[in-house]
């Protein structure tokens, strides 16, 4: 009896941290979060040093952000070329191939930078926020994202599994050394 | 049966279903006068009937009263008495239940007829207001938060919701009717007074809710069709520098990802349409003055006024916003 009650409170306790975070909202960005979205190195080849990662875990980690992501992929017209994430004019979304990278920062430049043949740059159209949003949704569509964060349901007729239902996919390019800080 | 009531003292004004300026509001007032008028008759007979028997002060209050003695006779007057009371009640109940129902049907019947059909869309957080045109399709007109409805013309509000469960309502004017996503509903009223009338949303559909309101501008026919043929005309073109920079800091700033101003190259429908922004007298559904001032503060942060507001925070610099609201005040 008092080891199930130990059992409890210890998964209580266990919980409560990651469950704060996947219900933090941000309204309010202020002017930090609205930088004109700029681009981040794709590989360690860099002239002067890699540039620093930004932290992503504030939007991957909150049910709200992705929530969001998935409005705004609808909102600001992704559908038109990815569609729902299986891909039509523009590459799919929720598979494991990435020609210019899986990794956040890497689709956070795809999309504030745009791609050859076809994706618009969205450089200064979107507060910085906001890309960030949809870079944690559009890693859900594959399966990236913990299944507690990861929207659940679509507003509109379901034509695939909902996001936190996926298989994880694992892109090629998942286990690669990624750009380290440089040392002094 | 056409019985007029006192109206109910003490709620004049904009906003309330105790003030009709349309039909179906006066039928619902009426109803709700009838109800209101015999409640408060039987509380206060009520209320008087007790505050009778208790000052009648029979007896000490240190002394346990003793039962009253009943007799045959006494018993049959109080079950007599007890029987007609119940017997008034029900019968009153009745009476507002026949006049509820009356008042539906009035409203019902207000359905068959003919009317001016205006298309209004729910969103988080604003009423996007549409007067479609079937056979002129490039005369449709698009609005937001503003109804102009002409005086004392039948017009049927077909609703849907782009997103959550809203509910329309101007209670000047007609009851309520929800707006469902995916489905149409629709209402038929009509406005009798001129005037600015308010309405809400009356389904709560987030944190927005309370500042989601929009006028109903009820004026004369000639003056409904000036403002039709003004509103089906595209923006004005830019025609000084400051302005035409104005529109070039619109249509490549964050601003075109959700707005449309017909004339230009901005035509996405997230958000409200503002080819004619000018000529509405609220911004933020009716939240807001439409004043160069509030417009800008809105713009740099809709988020400081409408905290989870669908809008984003803009960084634009102070000569690019100057003339970004100079051209925005020419949109009449």
């Amino acid at each position: 009896m008092r080891s199930t009650v130990a059992c409890l409170l210890f998964g209580l306790i266990a919980v409560y941290p990651s469950g704060c975070k996947r219900e933090q909202r941000v309204f309010d960005p202020g002017s930090a979060g609205t930088q004109v979205a700029d681009g981040v190195s794709l590989n360690s080849v860099q002239a002067g040093g890699s540039l620093p990662l930004p932290d992503v875990s504030k939007f991957e980690a909150s049910a709200y952000a992705v929530g969001e992501g998935k409005r705004l992929y609808n909102a600001y017209n992704c559908v038109g070329c990815h569609a729902q994430g299986g891909g039509a004019i523009g590459p799919a979304l929720m598979d494991s191939e990435w020609i210019y990278g899986s990794h956040p920062d890497q689709i956070y430049s795809t999309i504030v930078q745009g791609r050859p043949n076809g994706m618009p740059s969205f450089g200064g159209k979107l507060p910085d926020y906001q890309v960030w949003e949809l870079v944690a949704y559009v890693r859900s569509m594959s399966g990236q994202l913990p299944s507690d964060v990861a929207p659940s349901r679509s507003d509109t007729m379901p034509v695939a599994k909902a996001e936190q239902a996926r298989q994880k996919e694992h892109p090629s390019d998942q286990n690669e050394q990624r750009i380290q800080k440089a040392k002094p | 049966m056409s019985v007029t009531l006192m109206p109910i003292p003490g709620f004049p004004g904009n906003q309330t279903a105790l003030n009709p300026a349309g039909p179906a509001a006066v039928h619902i007032e009426h109803t709700f006068a009838l109800i209101f008028w015999i409640t408060t008759t039987v509380y206060l007979l009520a209320l008087a009937a007790v505050i009778y028997v208790v000052t009648r002060r029979r007896y000490q209050l240190t002394l346990m009263p003793e039962p009253l003695p009943t007799t045959k006779e006494s018993d049959r007057v109080v079950t007599r008495a007890v029987a007609a009371a119940m017997v008034l009640t029900v019968m009153l109940l009745f009476v507002m239940m026949i006049s509820s129902f009356i008042t539906s049907r009035r409203i019902g019947r207000m359905n068959d007829q003919q009317a001016l059909t205006i298309d209004v869309y729910g969103h988080q957080w604003w009423w996007e207001v549409q007067y479609p045109n079937e056979h002129e399709p490039f005369r449709i007109v698009t609005t937001a938060n503003e109804i102009h409805v002409p005086v004392g013309t039948p017009i049927r509000i077909r609703g849907t919701s782009r997103d959550v469960i809203h509910s329309f309502w101007a209670p000047n004017i007609q009851g309520k009717r929800d707006l469902m996503p995916g489905y149409n509903t629709d209402v038929l009223m009509q406005v009798d007074q001129p005037g600015l009338w308010r309405g809400q949303c009356a389904e709560y559909c987030g944190l927005q809710h309370a500042h989601m309101s929009f006028y109903m501008v009820a004026e004369s026919q000639t003056d409904f069709d000036n403002w039709m043929t003004m509103q089906i005309q595209p923006a004005v073109a830019p025609n000084n520098p400051q302005t035409q920079h104005g529109q070039q800091v619109f249509l490549t700033h964050a601003c075109v990802m959700c707005h449309t101003i017909r004339g230009t190259t901005a035509g996405s429908r997230v958000g409200p349409d503002l080819t004619h922004l000018a000529s509405r007298s609220t911004i933020a559904a009716g939240m807001l003055p439409n004043t160069v001032g509030n417009l800008g503060g809105w713009i740099m942060n809709p988020q400081s006024l409408k905290p989870g507001s669908r809008m984003p925070p803009n960084q634009i610099s102070g000569t690019d916003l100057q003339d970004l609201l100079a051209y925005l005040e020419t949109l009449r």
